[in-house]
């Protein structure tokens, strides 16, 4: 038991450490800059306690939960030893946990206001609400496919920089042809896929199919699902601007 | 904050409503395809159990206390009270918003070094490369990333230049560091660009972005608004390949000097 607190207050110092920047940053620009006092301080102080109690349990919960839960299903799949299962499951993996992110619903309705202003679409609710729609099944059928191709590639041993190197000459190329209000919403699409579950998720599971496939390096093969994951959507918001103008 | 109970179950369950097709999948897969219960089942589920609320504790906090502090301060420091009548006076200058630019990158170093998603995947670099990668000093790179990725986004929306320049050209020198960087980091180094941004670093840089578009002059919220979180995507990849390219230059430069000492 008193490891366990030991523990807990060696991860409540780390959480200190991890949220010192973020309060320093803001009481500096806050005091110093805005020359303004907090606005309720005993929110403020209240809901920082919050977060560091919230992160410190998150980190514990990582390394006892979602690692080994991901590593466990990666040793599952390896010996279970069909390709077709392990590559459904991350198409279903990628779609799923895309499709309900609040990041990137945020990010489709505001795309749609942009296709709207731009006079891309016709500009009432039903188009809209249906551009968004479109907008986040694309994405999330683009995440599902980065996960397909990552996990092949490590399946295979694939080097990483040739398919992204490819990725970035393909989105070069579509930026000079899909029409301009879309590229800013497909550059940041690929960042706001990503959620605080699923890459500790994905990162095990790569990780785990590597070390439990002969001749892969977890280093080496291991990683790369997320970069996977941040770049197809680009593409694909890329090629549905084309598509829909 | 006096409805405390209250809040925390709206964000305990809107954090469980969002994991719950992942939960659907793994239940799914598990129970019809492998067939195999995991080991360690119970710590498994308690560890499950810890991260959700863990997860709720920190974006409820965040949204009580940073969130909105970081907004009004984005939305005050790009207003034209902040930045001065007079400097507006003869027209957009990109030196107008220094104290932008120094915020941008600030809020955005700060903000990912709390991300907890670049945590997680630190804490498995750590431990995939045997302890070569330091959790630390990745964690310190992707940062520097991302403030200068942030702060050079934030001068492309003041000064109106196309946004592909910008990440097109960090493409080349991503590709060209990819050349002389050592196999086993250029994945993580990949890796690194989708994590940076997530549930701290987003809100407040989408802010920063949405403020400084609508209240510089001639910019519009709509379309200049965006391309912020693509700045703090790709960044994050050039730090990562120049921190490992120094790092390995600089423990080549000690082994050869060694045998000369001795």
């Amino acid at each position: 038991m008193t490891r366990f607190l030991f523990a807990m207050l060696q991860l409540t110092v780390n959480a200190l450490r991890d949220l010192a920047p973020v309060i320093l940053v803001i009481a500096f620009f806050q005091i110093v800059v805005l020359r303004q006092p907090f606005p309720d301080l005993l929110n403020v102080l209240i809901g920082l306690l919050c977060v560091i109690v919230g992160l410190t349990l998150f980190i514990q919960g990582l390394e006892s939960g979602l690692f080994p839960l991901g590593e466990a299903l990666a040793q599952g799949f390896a010996q279970k030893g069909s390709v077709t299962i392990l590559l459904a499951f991350a198409f279903c993996l990628g779609f799923g946990t895309t499709v309900a992110e609040p990041a990137l619903i945020a990010v489709a309705a505001e795309a749609a206001d942009v296709a709207a202003e731009a006079g891309a679409i016709v500009d009432d609710d039903r188009a809209r609400t249906a551009y968004a729609l479109e907008l986040r099944m694309v994405v999330a059928v683009s995440v599902g496919a980065a996960l397909v191709l990552g996990v092949l590639r490590i399946l295979k041993g694939w080097p990483i920089h040739r398919l992204i190197i490819v990725g970035y000459l393909l989105v070069t190329a579509m930026t000079v042809f899909a029409p301009a209000e879309i590229v800013g919403v497909a550059y940041d699409s690929g960042g706001v896929t990503t959620s605080t579950i699923t890459v500790p998720l994905v990162t095990a599971l790569g990780v785990g199919l590597a070390t439990s496939i002969r001749g892969r390096n977890p280093m080496v093969d291991g990683f790369g699902l997320i970069a996977f994951a941040s770049l197809t959507p680009m593409i694909c918001v890329l090629a549905y601007g084309m598509v829909v103008s | 904050m006096t409805d405390f109970p209250r809040a925390f179950a709206d964000a305990l369950l809107s954090t469980v409503l969002d994991v719950a097709p992942i939960v659907a999948i793994l239940l799914l897969f598990q129970l019809f395809v492998l067939r195999r219960k995991p080991p360690n089942l119970r710590r498994i589920a308690a560890g499950s159990v810890l991260v959700l609320v863990g997860l709720a504790l920190f974006l409820i906090g965040l949204e009580n206390a940073l969130f909105p502090i970081g907004k009004t301060m984005a939305r005050q420091l790009t207003a034209p009270e902040t930045i001065g009548a007079a400097r507006l006076a003869d027209g957009v200058d990109w030196h107008d918003y220094l104290l932008v630019y120094a915020f941008a990158a600030a809020i955005g170093f700060a903000t990912t070094v709390a991300e907890p998603s670049l945590i997680a995947v630190a804490i498995k670099a750590r431990d995939a490369s045997g302890g070569a990668v330091h959790a630390w000093g990745l964690r310190l790179a992707v940062a520097v990333g991302v403030a200068v990725g942030v702060a050079l986004g934030c001068l492309r929306i003041v000064t109106g230049t196309p946004l592909p320049w910008y990440i097109i050209g960090s493409y080349v020198v991503v590709i060209l560091l990819t050349f002389r960087a050592g196999r086993t980091i250029v994945p993580l180094a990949y890796d690194s660009g989708g994590v940076t941004t997530s549930t701290v670093t987003v809100p407040v840089v989408a802010a920063l972005g949405l403020g400084l578009a609508a209240s510089v002059p001639g910019r519009s919220p709509l379309i200049d608004g965006f391309g912020l979180i693509a700045f703090a995507s790709v960044f994050p990849i050039v730090s990562v390949l120049g921190y490992a390219i120094v790092a390995s230059w600089l423990s080549r430069r000690r082994k050869s000097k060694l045998p000369e000492e001795a």
